[in-house]
């Protein structure tokens, strides 16, 4: 069978196998290049979230578009922690080189520096390459509810403060600020009952455990044919729910949503970003790209690094003076 | 229908998915059995190649790797006292005390045998009953999952057999590591001390391969002068024989542990770890001879891998019916769905009849394939640690913990995590605290602290408290499940005293060992 040095030498083998397989899982962005002409090497694209979520999908999505148009491996990573805040202030610290980039999203990277101390990062450290989809927010009930219309819910919720309860993503996310401006807007009080995730938050709903839901465009498509939507947080009506009205429409001026797009380290140079805008832009403009963002419940955006920046800019004073006004700051 | 079946079939026999589904679960098996790189992980690190593959060729992959790497976590479960995946985590009471004596190919065969037993039927369930089961699981609200937590931490009279009272004090430093972080509710941070690393929280897998492998690192030092090598091996025949017989002969607790397991893989948000804790304290309960568990024996193995592989399918139930996925894994397999255009949820069994279907098929021969493939691999691996010294072992362990803790988000601060509470499990141990109770903590506390608040904000906004807590029918049922699990014990040890008192002193002494030759005696 096996001969005397050839036992001797299995252990060693097998260890070589174990090391090598255990090392490939971390070597997949290690090894690195002269900066002669950006990209040379693997770019590690950064999720701060869970594999599975629509920031994860968009980037796998992204990630055989941005491969051809830069000519290196794509390596999307999760690093999820504190609502992405974990992986937020590990960015302000990251190589500036281009390398590395990760998903960024608003509101929570506004939200989070404001609400919380030792969060790691400040908004404007999170250098904007490009913004590429929203989904819009909606709130909904369920299809055997006795509220038909956001103004039946609302007055309801006038009526008989806090005896609703809403189920939503996260406590300061984009689901929970929304319901607060409903709630300020229109002088109705619900009680807000926040989830770890768009899922455990659609499971609690569906199991009748929340009378109100409030939910990503993409899941309110997915499930749509078991609640009734009430009302989208759109300016003009969404492509995949047209049959749904829109806040303003009903007289309550607000919008809501979760954009997505990309940022780098604060020290990148000026033509690494301007390199992964014009890559995110092509992958963006196309249209088979567009097609699948768009069967899935996404609103695709094509706007670059500085457009982005002046929206961030524009949303920071929005949420804050939102926030402010609402006493949670 | 029967068309699509049949395609479906020729889809998952044609020569490309049968060699993906071998590949899958092996490299599943080796994933699985590296602590730190868990069936999660495998998973997202496999979707992007599945993307330009056919529907069929990637679903039938990640299926076969989801499979393989649950039951892979039982390998260093059972050789080196740590849990490959959190899913192992029950398998390492007895699997390991098994392998202490000698006993590890004959651990690593109950184990193969459990996890093929109970992930046939979990896709069984799968396969046939998925719509209703799906249903029933989104009766699980805030209270339902309190309560279940609550019946969880009576799962720590079963897994501290030398201290009851250390079981419960172990349990709590669980309760109060887990509360580091963001608060689930408010969304304060607690207990970061004021560093950024912190905020997040203690990663579950650095803690799990600190609390479980360090210790054990140390002892293996520590009595390296005695032995030279990690574990004993003895020669055995016919063992898978044997095995197969002794676990024939406890059709109940297979057949319990398996339904357990498919039923609590259903429920989103509670996995493998859960289903296969669960399962073992049902096992204990069960059990005339309730000494003998954590001292190495096989009917604890069973029970925590029957648990665990069935979860798996469990976990998908509600992912492909409803497109709420169940566990962190089945949520990358969601992803993966996405990404090959099938939105989970009803129209994967209709529009999609035929992907669906190839990709339950697959699951069955990826369970059966997890036999052979796991026998060869465990015999192999059991033999090698049995001859790899302790000088090699040790650093190799304790190297391959590091890659574990940071690979799994590449983060360094998860290595400090690792080490520190290594070093914490070390002294807690000399002191006589287990880790399994510690980590029954740490897995229950966010489940029981969402439970709870989120109960509390129902109650008050229905205006009564008291009905949201205990006015649910499973909620009932779970309070009485973890009444029956304190009382129990309680009951059972004030018996064997009245007894003692009216026949003399009850067997007390040690449980003989059960030698090799007596594998069908009445040991399982």
């Amino acid at each position: 069978m096996i001969s005397e040095t050839g036992r001797k030498r299995l252990p060693a083998i097998m260890i070589a196998i174990v090391l090598v397989v255990a090392l490939s899982a971390t070597a997949a962005a290690a090894g690195s290049g002269e900066q002669t002409e950006f990209p040379t090497r693997a770019i590690s694209y950064v999720i701060p979230f869970d594999p599975g979520g629509q920031s994860d999908v968009t980037a796998q999505y992204q990630k055989p578009y941005l491969e051809e148009i830069l000519g290196v491996n794509v390596v999307v990573r999760h690093q999820p922690g504190a609502g992405g805040a974990l992986a937020w202030s590990n960015l302000v610290t990251a190589r500036g080189d281009g390398y590395t980039i990760m998903g960024n999203n608003v509101p929570h990277i506004i939200i989070q520096p404001l609400v919380r101390e030792d969060v790691g990062y400040r908004t404007e450290q999170l250098k904007p390459v490009y913004m590429f989809q929203t989904t819009p927010i909606g709130v909904a009930v369920a299809a055997n509810s006795p509220f038909n219309t956001l103004e039946d819910l609302v007055d309801y919720g006038r009526r008989n403060p806090g005896r609703i309860t809403v189920i939503g993503s996260g406590t300061h996310s984009g689901h929970h600020l929304a319901l607060l401006q409903l709630q300020q807007l229109t002088g109705s009080q619900f009680t807000y009952i926040p989830a770890t995730g768009a899922a455990p938050s659609v499971a609690n709903f569906l199991g009748g455990h929340s009378e109100v839901l409030m939910a990503n465009s993409d899941d309110l498509v997915a499930h749509q044919r078991e609640m009734k939507i009430l009302a989208m947080g759109t300016t003009e009506r969404f492509h995949l729910l047209p049959d749904v009205p829109t806040f303003i429409e009903q007289g309550v001026q607000m919008t809501a949503g979760i954009d997505r797009g990309v940022a780098v380290p604060p020290n990148t140079p000026d033509e690494v970003v301007a390199k992964l805008e014009a890559a995110f832009h092509a992958v963006s403009s196309d249209p088979d790209f567009r097609a699948d963002m768009d069967a899935l419940g996404f609103v695709t955006h094509t706007m670059g690094a500085a457009e982005f920046a002046a929206y961030l800019e524009q949303k920071q004073q929005e949420i804050e003076a939102a926030l402010r006004e609402l006493g949670e700051l | 229908m029967s068309g699509i079946l049949t395609s479906a079939l020729a889809g998952v026999l044609e020569p490309v998915s049968l060699l993906l589904i071998v590949f899958g679960t092996s490299a599943g098996i080796v994933v699985g059995a590296l602590p730190g790189l868990t069936a999660t992980m495998a998973i997202a690190l496999l979707v992007p190649f599945t993307f330009g593959m056919s529907p069929i060729h990637g679903l039938v992959l990640l299926g076969a790797i989801f499979s393989g790497a649950i039951y892979g976590g039982s390998f260093s479960a059972i050789l080196i006292n740590t849990p490959g995946t959190p899913s192992a985590i029950a398998t390492t009471f007895d699997g390991y005390p098994m392998a202490q004596k000698g006993e590890a190919y004959r651990a690593i065969v109950t184990a193969t045998l459990a996890s093929v037993f109970g992930g046939l039927v979990g896709v069984g369930f799968l396969i046939f009953l998925s719509p209703p089961l799906a249903r029933a699981s989104l009766r699980f609200g805030p209270p339902e999952y309190f309560w279940l937590a609550m019946f969880g931490l009576t799962i720590i009279a079963a897994v501290s057999p030398r201290s009851t009272l250390k079981g419960l004090v172990g349990g709590g430093i669980g309760l109060l590591i887990a509360t580091v972080g963001i608060a689930p509710i408010e969304g304060s941070v607690r207990y970061n001390f004021g560093t950024v690393s912190l905020q997040g929280g203690i990663s579950l897998i650095p803690a799990l391969i600190g609390f479980f492998c360090i210790p054990e690192v140390f002892r293996m030092v520590e009595e390296s002068r005695q032995s030279g090598t990690v574990i004993p091996y003895k020669r055995q025949r016919r063992m898978v024989l044997r095995v197969f017989h002794a676990l024939l002969r406890r059709p109940w607790l297979m057949i319990r542990s398996s339904l357990l397991g498919t039923l609590i893989g259903i429920i989103p948000g509670a996995g493998g770890n859960i289903a296969g804790l669960v399962s073992y304290n049902e096992a204990v309960r069960e059990s005339k001879n309730k000494d003998r568990f954590g001292k190495g024996a096989m009917e604890g193995v069973a029970a925590a891998e029957t648990a665990n592989n069935a979860s798996v399918a469990g976990a998908l139930i509600p992912m492909l019916t409803l497109g709420v996925p169940g566990a962190p894994p089945a949520a990358v397999l969601f992803g993966a769905l996405l990404l090959q255009g099938m939105r989970p949820g009803a129209e994967l069994f209709t529009v999609h009849a035929r992907i669906t279907y190839a990709f339950l098929f697959s699951l069955i021969l990826a369970n059966v394939a997890m036999l052979p493939l796991g026998l060869l691999l465990g015999k192999a691996i059991a033999r090698l640690m049995h001859k790899v010294r302790i000088q090699t072992m040790a650093p190799l362990i304790v190297f391959l913990s590091m890659i574990g803790s940071y690979s799994i988000y590449n983060n360094i601060a998860d290595i400090y995590v690792m080490v520190a509470t290594g070093l914490l499990a070390v002294m807690l141990r000399k002191a006589g605290f287990l880790p399994g109770p510690i980590v029954l903590g740490l897995i229950l506390s966010p489940i029981a602290e969402q439970g709870l608040m989120q109960s509390i904000l129902m109650g008050r906004a229905r205006g009564s408290l008291f009905m949201v807590f205990f006015g649910r029918p499973i909620s009932l049922i779970l309070i009485a499940l973890t009444l029956l699990s304190i009382v129990t014990p309680i009951i059972v040890q004030w018996r064997s005293r009245a007894e003692t008192v009216h026949h003399g002193p009850v067997h007390h002494g040690p449980v003989p060992v059960v030698r090799e030759g007596d594998a069908e005696g009445d040991d399982l």
